[in-house]
């Protein structure tokens, strides 16, 4: 849930999100669930021309299974807090295991 | 479907599952607590509820592209569309086609987005509107084409001890 709740906290910054079909869509992140199904607002296709069907689309809803890289704005990460969080996590997993 | 639990899941309600506000979680290492959205707002129910009643694009994995107005869906982005027309595109052509009432099962869903009703229709240039025969005539060369440059690049790969991507997966 470490990743679900770490995009919780990129809500209303612009991404731009890599589908597997090389579509890059760039948008306002508005919403992620626990799939990781992501919804962007105002969106823009990186190479509209090549994907005329999304030219008059303003907002998408992409399902988590197709996306292969969100790219995000640096300053909105701070890396040392998700290491901090991953490794509590990982602890955390280890002592369930161990207890039963 | 249980329909009381689906207005609940309104992004106005400000109150938690049963009611309650969520309480503000505070943020590791003493760091001041970092505002929070209502938990149900990151939910698939809630971001397929505005979409309700609107005039979609909608993608799935093999590549169609669906108009329609979505009427019904789940969890799981099952959907139901109303009105649809398929929309085929090949080279520099598209051509429309009537569909009538869907019924997409969700894992067939690649993404869906709402159509700027402003910008209704709107093919950029280069694209012109033929006839079906035409843009499948045309569709099922390009379809050629690439299935034999996706067994070319496969087979390279596999030479060379790739697995190549999303494979058994067809996405376009």
């Amino acid at each position: 849930m470490l990743f679900f709740s770490f995009f919780k906290t990129l809500v209303d910054h612009e991404v731009t999100v890599e589908l597997k079909n090389d579509i890059s869509i760039r948008g306002t992140l508005k919403s992620v669930d626990q799939f990781l199904n992501i919804k962007l607002d105002n969106i823009n296709v990186v190479e509209e021309m090549k994907y005329p069907h999304l030219s008059s689309v303003k907002n998408v809803f992409i399902r988590g299974s197709v996306v292969r890289y969100v790219h995000l704005p640096s300053g909105a990460v701070d890396t040392a807090l998700l290491e901090d969080a991953t490794r509590r996590e990982a602890t955390q997993a280890s002592a369930r295991a161990k207890q039963g | 479907m249980d329909n009381s639990r689906m207005e609940n899941l309104s992004l106005q309600d400000q109150g938690g599952p049963h009611g309650q506000n969520a309480p503000p979680q505070p943020a590791a290492g003493g760091l001041p607590p970092v505002p929070q959205l209502p938990p149900q707002m990151f939910t698939t129910a809630a971001q397929l509820l505005d979409l309700t009643d609107k005039k979609l694009m909608i993608i799935l994995r093999d590549g169609r592209k669906l108009i329609g107005v979505l009427r019904s869906w789940d969890q799981f982005a099952n959907l139901v569309l109303q009105d649809t027309i398929e929309r085929i595109f090949a080279a520099n052509l598209y051509a429309d086609v009537h569909r009538g009432i869907y019924i997409v099962r969700g894992e067939n869903v690649l993404m869906l987005g709402e159509i700027d009703l402003d910008k209704d229709d709107y093919v950029p240039e280069p694209y012109q509107e033929a006839p079906i025969e035409t843009v499948h005539a045309t569709q099922r060369k390009e379809q050629e084409n690439r299935k034999n440059k996706d067994k070319a690049k496969r087979e390279k790969l596999l030479t060379m001890g790739f697995e190549p991507e999303h494979s058994g997966e067809v996405i376009f």
